[in-house]
């Protein structure tokens, strides 16, 4: 089966690339992008703030089981309807750093969308430590399953 | 005892990566694998170490010579390290997807 989400991280570059076809209007698939209450429902996180247009800010925050919480947030720098939002995104207290991310929205039929995701990093190690967080953060939520299971079973 | 190296160290090296392309065609040994490089034969020495302590390269012996090889399964481990990250955003985009699918507009 073809895979719906493709990632495009080339060997020593600072940036990658994630492409992802929609079984979505592209209205729609725009909205989930700038609706508060949709962003909190997919991201998993809360919105405090979400301006959606060019110079608006946003902030996010997510809380772990223990009840620490993650703040990520950012600028947009260009904000064009159903189309297209460049923005900044950091997630705060990380050494993560700063990234710049362009998004593109692009109709494919009246009833499917497609969205291509640019980031850049501040340097190659930090794109390569940011890859590699998800693959932290699989084995933390496969841990946190397996604990669920045992707690269950207790 | 050499604490267990990070093997995406060892693979960020454009040496040992060039190394393992070239092993992975045959089995080489040190001696065979050094005359493709311009470095040091140490040097060369030091990275086929590094290579097989995270398990990258596994060693035969033939009579008196070792010949390195490549370890398949951990190569593909490797080859997969994109895929976690992939997995996250898919399930985000799958999550996107099936609440817009039941989303009412506001008037």
């Amino acid at each position: 089966m073809e895979q719906k989400t493709k990632v495009n991280a080339e060997d020593g570059k600072q940036e990658l690339f994630i492409t992802r076809e929609f079984d979505l209007p592209l209205e729609l698939l725009f909205t989930a992008y700038t609706e508060p209450e949709i962003v909190e429902q997919w991201m998993g996180t809360k919105v405090l703030q979400l301006e959606s247009r060019k110079y608006g800010s946003y902030q996010f925050e997510t809380s772990d089981p223990k009840g620490n919480k993650y703040r990520f947030s950012g600028v947009a720098h260009e904000f064009i309807p159903d189309k297209k939002i460049v923005r900044t995104f950091e997630m705060e207290g990380t050494p993560f750093g700063l990234q710049l991310e362009f998004y593109e929205f692009e109709a494919v039929t009246d009833s499917t969308s497609k969205l291509l995701m640019h980031v850049i990093y501040e340097s190659v190690e930090k794109r390569d430590a940011v890859i590699k967080q998800g693959m932290v953060r699989g084995i933390d939520l496969a841990h946190n399953r397996i604990e669920k299971i045992l707690q269950k079973q207790l | 005892m050499n604490l267990r190296r990070d093997v995406f160290q060892a693979i960020a090296d454009p040496t040992r990566r060039a190394i393992l392309l070239l092993v992975a065609s045959q089995a080489m040994t040190a001696g065979a694998i050094a005359s493709n490089f311009d470095t040091a034969r140490p040097t060369v020495s030091k990275h086929l170490q590094i290579l097989t302590e995270c398990e990258l390269l596994e060693q035969t012996q033939n009579g008196r010579e070792i010949y390195y090889h490549i370890n398949a399964k951990k190569m593909k481990a490797i080859a997969d390290f994109i895929e976690p990250f992939r997995k996250m955003w898919d399930d985000r985009f799958n999550k996107l997807e099936s609440i817009m699918k039941n989303y009412k507009p506001k008037k």
